[in-house]
């Protein structure tokens, strides 16, 4: 890798979404030149990438962008990179990654590797078969796309002089813009478990909707977003986009902490990437407690209240 | 309408996974092999799509002769017409999108659905490369979706909430759960679909852009602390919450 195209994607007016930060963090250990692009983000958002090392950002500016359309985007970091013949893409693994990074690699012409969670200079490592088994896979091509695994590359302080922001202005035209975002609905005051460091979740073991308040007690304690397992979400005991595992979402946070779940293999597909889990269940047989780190075979309506209240004691609260 | 839905043959999500004597890919030995099940949702909405607006549904898939089962379960499902890209190899996801638009680009269709991810390798590659080759546009990880016209609305998930997105047609669309639920197959049609044509195409040769150099089982580093119920319990586990695991 000698010139690496890290995208940025701004949070809020004064930060970039953690999964930029952590793509420049992967960037920097490898040692080559890097660049920042962007189609949007504020001034002080995108200099905050210097607290990770960045020093170059570009932002990209066209009334087509504006939008969002992943054509768009798509066309303009490709020109963006061609122009100065960069031979790497970094792309975190999101939902707008996912939609940008195959299609900047067919333009570039480029080998893409997605979802990887280790790299080396020429190569990376990435999950398979719902994380049963790893490839290390490697490019063939003089380009090559790398979308990264979300909370894998933890973001690290490396701050660097400052950012210099220069201007990119992409030759888009109504092609790049066939689909439009009419509305964005956003689920106001939750805690997304895709962006979640600690994951509190529920199955079956909860016996209905309403003990969920138990789930989401332990969740507020420890400011931790609520997920599910599948079972509950077919229910209609909890909404879909709390679903974690194969067909629901697949998270990496710090804790993962499974209450009531027996494990399915699907549920794991989900979650078995989680640096910690700990499972509750009555069940000492539960698959869960193969691929847990700390178990507590017992009744989760005696557990959670105890568990509670010594996390509360524990983070003075 | 003419509707194109790519579908993909993997590995039962309960195979126990063994690295193949190759050391790339997966032993086939013993593995039940299924239609991917976010296709189910891709052939179902096409199928309701036909059901809707009229036209026909074809079900198109690039594998080895065995992937003609699943051809075969789209066919009892009611998909029109059967397509296999006969190709053994299956080299990576370049060769397979660059194959299936050589295919749709002489069919022309007005949508072309598959499911967000085929469950063996995760990609999520397919739809938008697809898109790219076809130069049209792309909505993936739908949830639920409505044609009017030459217009096509459409809901996705984003990390924390939902997106509305408008396009044109023709789009490529792929598939998220909760789209539709997938109709069963009826023993009479099973029957029928049997010994219903499938037309078989020699696969185009491209050169891989990716190369497997191995395949490993991960190894299970997991502290594997189980303990009981007591009070006094729950706080070693706090405790090493926060000590050991330093994650509160």
């Amino acid at each position: 890798m000698k010139h690496i195209i890290v995208f940025l994607e701004p949070k809020d007016e004064h930060s970039l979404k953690r999964t930029s930060y952590e793509a420049i963090t992967a960037a920097k250990q490898t040692g080559a030149e890097i660049t920042g692009f962007a189609v949007s983000g504020t001034q002080t958002a995108l200099q905050s990438a210097a607290e990770y090392g960045l020093q170059k950002v570009v932002l990209a500016q066209h009334l087509l962008l504006n939008n969002y359309s992943s054509t768009a985007v798509s066309e303009a970091l490709s020109q963006f990179a061609s122009s100065v013949q960069a031979d790497t893409i970094f792309i975190s693994a999101n939902a707008t990654g996912k939609e940008i990074a195959p299609r900047i690699s067919i333009k570039l012409h480029a080998g893409f590797i997605p979802d990887c969670n280790e790299l080396s200079n020429d190569s990376a490592m990435r999950p398979v078969f719902a994380g049963k088994a790893k490839v290390h896979v490697k490019s063939n091509t003089p380009i090559t796309v790398y979308s990264l695994r979300p909370n894998v590359f933890t973001a690290k302080s490396n701050p660097s002089a400052g950012v210099s922001i220069s201007s990119f202005s992409p030759n888009l035209d109504e092609s790049h813009a066939k689909v439009k975002v009419v509305s964005i609905l956003k689920n106001e005051g939750h805690l997304d478990v895709s962006e979640a460091d600690i994951i509190v979740s529920g199955g079956r073991g909860l016996k209905g909707p309403e003990h969920f308040t138990l789930i989401e007690n332990l969740a507020a304690t420890l400011g931790a977003a609520v997920g599910a397992s599948r079972a509950v979400v077919d229910a209609g005991w909890r909404p879909h986009s709390e679903q974690v595992g194969q067909t629901g979402k697949t998270v990496s946070p710090s804790l993962y902490i499974a209450c009531g779940i027996s494990g399915a293999v699907q549920h794991l597909a989900g979650m078995s990437s989680s640096k910690f889990i700990l499972a509750i269940n009555k069940d000492k047989e539960a698959p869960i407690f193969k691929v847990a780190d700390y178990g507590i075979v017992g009744d989760v309506f005696e557990v959670l209240p105890v568990l509670n209240q010594k996390l509360k004691a524990l983070l003075g609260k | 309408m003419n509707i194109l839905v790519c579908i993909s043959q993997v590995p039962d999500t309960t195979t126990k996974v063994q690295v193949a004597s190759d050391g790339i890919s997966i032993d086939r030995t013993g593995v039940k092999f299924i239609l991917n099940p976010y296709d189910e949702f891709a052939l179902e909405e096409g199928l309701q799509l036909r059901e809707k607006f009229g036209g026909t549904v074809t079900a198109l898939t690039l594998g080895g002769e065995t992937c003609k089962e699943i051809l075969r379960t789209a066919l009892a499902m009611g998909a029109d017409k059967a397509i296999l890209i006969k190709d053994e190899h299956k080299n990576d996801s370049y060769s397979v999108a660059f194959q299936i638009s050589e295919i749709a680009k002489t069919m022309n269709p007005d949508v072309l659905m598959l499911g967000r991810q085929s469950i063996d390798y995760d990609s999520f590659a397919m739809a938008p490369m697809l898109a790219e080759l076809l130069g049209l546009p792309s909505i993936s990880m739908v949830s639920s979706l409505t044609i009017d016209g030459n217009l096509i609305t459409a809901e996705r998930d984003i990390e924390g909430g939902k997106e509305v997105l408008e396009s044109s047609l023709p789009c490529v669309i792929s598939a998220q759960k909760g789209l539709n639920n997938p109709r069963y197959p009826k023993l009479p049609d099973i029957m029928k679909a049997k010994s219903k044509p499938i037309e078989e195409i020699p696969s185009l040769s491209t050169d891989a852009r990716i190369s497997t150099m191995a395949m490993q089982l991960p190894i299970s580093k997991r502290i594997g602390k189980v303990s009981g119920d007591s009070e006094s319990e729950i706080s070693d586990i706090v405790l090493a919450l926060h000590e050991e695991a330093k994650v509160i």
